[in-house]
């Protein structure tokens, strides 16, 4: 079963449940292929030892009535793991090993998974590119020198090398779906306190939300019914019943009115983005969904009130990095305040810096109306613009990314021009609403684009669903030639 | 709004992080571009408007207000740069 490694989650979930397979054998099959990664860097922590040892008490002792039986998982290093170094891709927690476990990494646990290794990421998930990392830049398998996207970059390039069967990031402004779209696979950002947020390193807090990276819409829905669920340590977290998103999948989406806004056509945009929006609309419409153009307006603003809403919210979260309870401490400075202001220097990277920079700016006395409440003004009307379409439409069609992946280096001196990536998903971080993105074809490199779909609150299932059905026609396939091995 | 030097040494107080003088021009470059870029929000009316706080429709859960120090006390001492039996240790704060 030499290909093992590339089938879909599902499928290996299903190897293992007919006993054709043992995980220790699948576990292995990951391993090399880790093991033979020379220039990715999507690992700053390698689990080997321990999932061998999970995968063989497993086979010892299976249990086979769970999602994830047996299934080795390499996660974002910004999900706490107890007993394992978790360092948010920073200086700052380079010797931070958590004494307890996320709930969300606790959930796959409980499913039957087992931790497989620690994937790099932008600094506290601050980046579109995956170079703000202290542990360097990691590389998108689909071509050398190329950006996996950010801030799940390590997750997205893991997943579509074939590092792991499957992975989860975080998604505070598009940090789930700009990967997945730059690298071929599948994200979904949940509905906001669908996943608990509880032992996550905090980034922006009303923005934050985990959600499952995959091959296939189907590996999504299942991450996604492993992940989710209440938890009374977030006191965020929606408290309603478990969804079997898996078990009712289907394509059928006869019937179902999909809207599309005029307002993410924009400038500058490649010919091949629009090409792939029609073809999603074409393929919807065949599928029996109805196409209805829509109009949301305020989304223009919608990236200035993410770099008000964001920044603040970071610099309040990060205030606890001071160098006294864990972390880095810096040896310069003889009194408290100089400890304190040279450990943050050395600390924190340059990205990380200029958005607590912003935060307490736009928080500190004088600013806090023109800036902070402005923001959360101009977010109440992006949310209205998507309660008044979701009267409308049952989902939302736009592009994932404005581009493709670039090159590594190319943006990284002109922050506005980063931003800009997140252009298409941010709005939903705003609004809490969840989305997905799935891949939909290639730019004139042969380089991933995705589409993305927007749903209503705790919609996930009909999300899924009209993924499913839009994957299954649109029948994307990449052929990466492996050049990280040689 | 301007951003100007003096500025960006007065948030780098308030934030607790030591700017180094030789980063300082190019960091002003980018905050003021970036605040350009914040600043189109002043294009919209929102006089009527209620800032949104909380994007879920139900209020905040409370939980029992019950003692629970998870009695780890020694374990999280252990990511502790500095530490002196059960505390914390800092630059002296009292002369």
């Amino acid at each position: 079963m030499a290909d093992l490694t590339k089938k879909s989650l599902t499928e290996i979930v299903s190897l293992i449940k007919k006993k054709e397979i043992k995980s220790e054998e699948v576990t292995n099959l990951f391993i090399k292929n880790i093991e033979n990664d020379k220039k990715l860097n999507s690992f700053i922590t390698n689990s080997n030892e321990h999932a061998v040892k999970k995968a063989k008490n497993f086979d010892k002792n299976p249990k086979f009535d769970t999602l994830l039986p047996g299934i080795p998982i390499a996660v974002k290093d910004l999900f706490c793991t107890k007993g394992v170094k978790t360092t948010a891709g920073s200086k700052m927690l380079d010797n931070f090993i958590p004494n307890y476990e996320s709930t969300i990494t606790k959930n796959l646990w409980n499913e039957g998974a087992f931790l497989l290794g620690k994937l790099n990421c932008d600094e506290y998930a601050m980046g579109s590119s995956n170079e703000t990392s202290f542990f360097g830049n990691v590389m998108n398998p689909v071509a050398e020198n190329t950006v996996p996207g950010g801030s799940s970059g390590g997750s997205a390039s893991a997943l579509a090398a074939d590092l792991t069967p499957t992975t989860i990031g975080t998604d505070t402004g598009g940090s789930i779906r700009q990967p997945a779209s730059f690298t071929g696979t599948v994200g979904l950002k949940p509905t906001y306190g669908l996943c608990s947020r509880w032992g996550i390193v905090a980034f922006a807090s009303s923005l934050d939300q985990a959600g499952p990276m995959t091959k296939t819409v189907e590996d999504c829905a299942l991450m996604l019914e492993a992940m989710a669920g209440f938890d009374e340590k977030d006191s965020t977290s929606i408290n309603k019943k478990k969804e079997n998103y898996s078990k009712n999948l289907t394509s059928n989406i006869k019937g179902l009115k999909i809207g599309i806004p005029k307002e993410y056509r924009v400038d500058g945009m490649p010919k091949e983005i629009d090409k792939l929006w029609e073809n999603g609309k074409k393929i919807l419409k065949e599928s029996g969904a109805e196409i209805i153009d829509i109009s949301l307006p305020n989304t223009k603003y919608a990236l200035p009130t993410y770099y008000i809403v964001a920044p603040a919210e970071a610099s309040s979260n990060l205030a606890r990095y001071d160098g006294v309870k864990y972390g880095f401490r810096s040896n310069k400075g003889t009194n408290l305040i100089e400890m304190y202001e040279n450990t943050r220097s050395e600390g924190f990277g340059d990205e990380v810096k200029r958005r607590i920079l912003i935060g307490t700016y736009v928080l500190s006395s004088g600013y806090y109306d023109a800036y902070y409440i402005k923001a959360q003004k101009v977010r109440q009307l992006i949310k209205s613009d998507f309660d008044e379409s979701f009267k409308k439409v049952d989902a939302i069609l736009t592009p994932s990314t404005p581009s493709a992946a670039f090159k590594i280096g190319e943006k990284k001196n002109d922050p506005i021009s980063m931003y800009l990536n997140d252009i298409f998903t941010v709005p939903v971080n705003l609004a809490g609403i969840p989305a997905i993105s799935i891949p939909a074809g290639t730019d004139n490199n042969n380089y991933p684009l995705g589409l993305q779909l927007i749903g209503k609150t705790l919609d996930e299932q009909k999300l899924l669903n009209i993924a499913f059905a839009t994957e299954k026609k649109i029948n994307f396939k990449q052929n990466l030639n492996r050049w990280w091995e040689k | 709004m301007s951003i100007d030097k003096d500025k960006i040494k007065h948030v780098s107080k308030l934030a607790r992080i030591s700017v180094d003088e030789r980063k300082i021009d190019d960091l002003t470059k980018d905050l003021s571009s970036i605040f350009k870029f914040i600043e189109q929000l002043n294009e919209l009316n929102t006089d009527k408007v209620e800032p949104l706080s909380s994007i879920l429709n139900e209020p905040l859960r409370y939980r029992k207000d019950e003692i629970n120090d998870g009695k780890i006390r020694d374990k999280i001492l252990e990511n502790s740069p500095k530490k002196n039996e059960e505390f914390f240790v800092v630059p002296k704060v009292i002369e």
